[in-house]
Parts: structure tokens; sequence; C-alpha cells
């Protein structure tokens, strides 16, 4: 899931101040589980927002360009009154909206990362969308998303009983879990094995070959 | 490998026991007080580690001040580099100037996260990390090109050490890093500070067999509150009891003159003690004295235990 955060609702009202109509999208997907842009929070803020609402909806997920246009056409007219757009979705979902309304996009939310959820409200960052996973040789902890610095050749001198100096020493440091891990299955040849710098050319537009 | 660039590495392939001490550089401008440390330290050290920026601190850049403690106060450096700051391309550059100015050792390592220093909102880099850099260096002195294989002109001429934590737990995890960073070509390991015998015992027995010079690191505190401040701040370092309260005792000396004594008498004491053990343990290449701030104590150590002159002179 892409983990997002609403904004307080001060900085969206400072945001919006020079609008005269603006248009609500929630997100029916990530942001619906992490009860920043589902149904009841686009509620919430259209609400507060009063007269200066144009309309709202949630879109299935509003980071598909085809939902978007489906979910938004029978909000048309709405929409069309609108100066801006306010996008209670992650940055994928409001940038497919700006494109496809060509308005103004106000981001209601901040995009944390790509994660886990523990239970509502508990998530876990687990990807950085690298472009060529290494989980396999890291016991299927990535070293990406949860070494404070993304280290690729086990934990560094900032470790202390398995926890990072990062943060207090309250996270786990994720070269000792990916030794553990190794060791567990029986892979610890794994852990020895040299992994050479990153190739940071390995862009996702290079790879996919678009914009 | 095979060729020898430094004393340092001359000492160690010799098989003689060595003393490194170290400097820090500050967020100055001036030199001054590191050369007249570097002065000091010259006579009882075989060379001198110099910091980069510890802590995450933007301090004085270390190879500058590297150059200018080797060439003013006459001491080898080792000048420590850390992979927090500068990618691929900033570290190559830096490790050409080094040894195009004549800076024959080098220490990396990933260095403190920045959220820890001074400028905690900069971008952390660790574009390369400890192990890489180790095979960056021996890319450029081994086969004389950088790591996408660009040639470089001119030899480069740098022994490359790393660091070590006996203090880590797990230390499985800490040995087989460091085996890594063995496999690739590190030439030598200065350790984290240690307190007791014991730990280094149990690192060694870990470490053996990666037939590396081990530099042992101590770090002599010049009170009870930079003991105590090492202990709630260093990541993995463990004072042992029985010389933390040897330096609380000391706390209660009104006297200033009399205090620094008693406290120098406790470092004095503590650390020869452990010193001679140490020397004793036949694996040990060395020790490694982290007396920043301290100066005066890396001579009065090294001179109770019977000099290096006198070591080095008697081979």
């Amino acid at each position: 899931m892409i983990i997002t955060r609403k904004k307080p609702f001060e900085t969206i009202e400072e945001s919006i101040k020079s609008f005269k109509k603006v248009f609500i999208v929630g997100c029916g997907t990530c942001s619906t589980v992490c009860q920043t842009g589902g149904e009841a929070q686009v509620k919430e803020v259209a609400e507060i927002i009063g007269e200066k609402c144009a309309g709202y909806t949630v879109v299935e997920s509003p980071c598909d360009a085809r939902i978007l246009r489906r979910d938004l056409m029978p909000k048309k007219a709405e929409v069309d009154s609108a100066d801006a757009v306010l996008a209670l979705c992650c940055g994928a979902g409001a940038q497919s909206a700006a494109d496809f309304t060509g308005k103004i996009v106000v981001p209601g939310l901040d995009t944390l990362f790509i994660g886990k959820i523990e239970r509502i409200g508990t998530f876990y960052e687990r990807c950085r969308a690298c472009t060529d996973c290494v989980l396999l040789d890291t016991g299927g902890i990535c070293p990406y998303a949860r070494c404070a610095k993304g280290l690729l050749n086990g934990p560094c001198g900032g470790q202390v009983d398995g926890k990072c100096e990062v943060g207090g020493y309250t996270r786990d440091c994720a070269w000792v879990l990916a030794y553990r891990a190794l060791d567990r299955h029986g892979r610890l040849d794994v852990f020895m094995k040299y992994r050479p710098p990153r190739d940071r050319s390995k862009t996702p537009q290079e790879i996919t070959g678009r914009k | 490998m095979g060729r020898i660039f430094s004393r340092l590495m001359s000492e160690l392939m010799a098989g003689r026991f060595v003393y490194t001490g170290e400097l820090s550089p500050g967020k100055s401008t001036r030199l001054e007080d590191l050369i007249s440390s570097a002065t000091l330290l010259k006579r009882h050290v075989v060379a001198c580690n110099v910091t980069d920026n510890p802590r995450a601190r933007a301090n004085l850049s270390s190879l500058a001040a590297a150059v200018a403690v080797q060439e003013r106060a006459g001491v080898e450096v080792i000048c420590q580099m850390t992979a927090r700051d500068r990618n691929r391309l900033a570290l190559t550059s830096d490790l050409l100037g080094a040894s195009a100015l004549g800076i024959r050792n080098v220490l990396v390592m990933s260095g403190d996260h920045p959220s820890l220093g001074d400028n905690p909102s900069a971008m952390p880099v660790y574009d390369l990390d400890s192990t890489q850099m180790v095979s960056l260096v021996r890319a450029m002195v081994d086969n004389g090109t950088d790591l996408a294989r660009n040639r470089i002109e001119g030899e480069v001429k740098l022994h490359v050490g790393v660091t070590g934590n006996p203090n880590a737990v797990p230390l499985e995890a800490e040995v087989a890093k460091l085996g890594r960073k063995a496999a690739v070509g590190a030439e030598f390991i200065q350790t984290q500070a240690v307190f007791g015998i014991e730990v280094v015992e149990r690192f060694l027995d870990a470490v053996g067999k990666l037939e590396l010079p081990v530099l042992v690191g101590i770090m002599p505190c010049r009170s009870f509150r930079t003991a105590d401040y090492i202990l709630r701040n260093i990541p993995g370092v463990k004072i042992s009891q029985d010389y933390l309260e040897a330096l609380k005792r000391t706390e209660d000396i009104q006297d200033k003159t009399l205090k620094e004594e008693k406290v120098d008498e406790v470092n004095e004491e503590y650390f020869s003690r452990m010193i001679r053990e140490l020397r004793r343990t036949s694996r040990v290449a060395g020790v490694h004295i982290m007396g920043v701030n301290y100066d005066r104590i890396v001579g009065r150590l090294v001179e109770r235990i019977g000099g290096m002159k006198i070591d080095l002179d008697n081979e």
C-alpha cells in the first residue's frame, strides 16, 4: 500500500483560500485503508470547506487513469465548475487527477512510503521502489527501505544490540534482521556474499521507456 | 597487494607492535591546534588518524587537515573517509587527491548518520558502503581504474583500512562483515574503543582467520564526564565499571592540577595494564589511542609501557 498522512487542515485551508470552488477527489484503495482519503475523510473535508466545495467523489483508484476517468465522468459538471482539485490521495493519484482534469491540484495528503499495514494507523516502510529487488539476498529484509543508510554489505558501526543509531535505538537494524533471517534459513553464505555498488542508472524512466 | 607505500604498513608487515593516534579537526579554519597536537604525538605513534566529520558534524575536511598535518608536523597520517557525504565520483576524486598529495593510508567507514549531527536535515549520501569503498581503493591501486573501469593516469599509492567493533552484538554479523571487507582487499583493522581485555580476546578469536593486522582502539577519558558522555553517545562502546568508578573518585578533588594528575594516573594505570596484556597476546598488531583533546596521555602511556622508539630500535 501507499501510505499517506493528512496535511493539517490549516495548511489545506491556506492552500485553497484563493479559489472560489474546489472539487475533492478521494481514493478508494490505499487512502481509504489509511483513513486519509476514504469516504468519511472526503465528506469531513467537504463539510469543513462548506460552500467552497464544488462536489466530491471517491475514485476507486485515482492512480489508474482509466478508473479515474470512469469515476470522474459522471461528475464532469461539478469538476468543470471548480478552480482546483483537492486530492486526498497519494502523489501518483494527485498527478493523475491533474493530468485528466487540467485543473490546479492541491495535495491534501503527504505521501509517506510503500508500506506494510500492521493494523489501523500502524504502518511500516517496506519498499523504496529501487527497480532491482534484492530481497532474495537479504533474508526478505529490504536494505533500502529499512537500513537508514541503505547499506548493501551488512550492519554499520551504528547498530547497538540490533538497534539502529537513527531514531534513538528504537528501530531494528535491518542488517541484523537480515543476518538472523538468513541464518534461520540456513543461508549465511548469502550474507557473506559481496554486493557491488548499486547501479543508479537503472531509473524507472529508463526501464519503462516512459516519461 | 604486496607493495608497501607507508611507514604504518611497513611496520605492520614487519610484525612490529605499533601505536597510532587520533586528531579530530573542528569546525574551524585554524590548523595550529591540530599541528601542535600532531607534533606532540609524533614521538609516540607511527601514524595519526585524522577524522572525517565524526558524529556527522560539518568540520574542517579530513583530507585538507591530513595533508597539512603530514607536511607541517611531519607525522604520517591515516586519512579517515566516510561514505556519508560523497558519492562515488567525489570519493574517487578525493582518493586521487589524497594519493597525489602524499597521503598513503586511508581508513574507510560508512560514517555516523546525518540525523545525529549538526546539520540533521542534510542528505545522507551512502552511494557506496564501507566495503564497496574498499573495493574502490583496490581498483584504483591494483588496477589503476575507478569503479566504472575508467583508467587513471599515474599510480595510486594508498593502503586501505577498515573499522571493526569488538563490542558489537551480535558479534557474528560484525565478523561476517569484516570477513567480506577482508575478502575485497582491506589491509588493516582499527577497532572501536574497547575498555576490557575479554572483549578484545573474543573479537580476535573471531577475526583471527582473516589474517589482517588488528589495531585495538582505546579511549582514555579526560574526566569522568567525558567517559559518561562517551558511554551515552558513542554507539556500541561499553566502558568497564572499574574504570568508571576510578574516574568517578577523581570528581571530588577540588584542586584542578591535582585532579588532572589523578585522572592521568587512573588512565595510565588502567590502559598500560591493558596494553601490556594485549601485547602479550601476540595477535594484536598494535593499539590505536583515541585521546582526542587529551594528547598528553598518549605520550605518558606509550612511555610507561616502554615506548615505541625502544621497540622499533631493538628490532
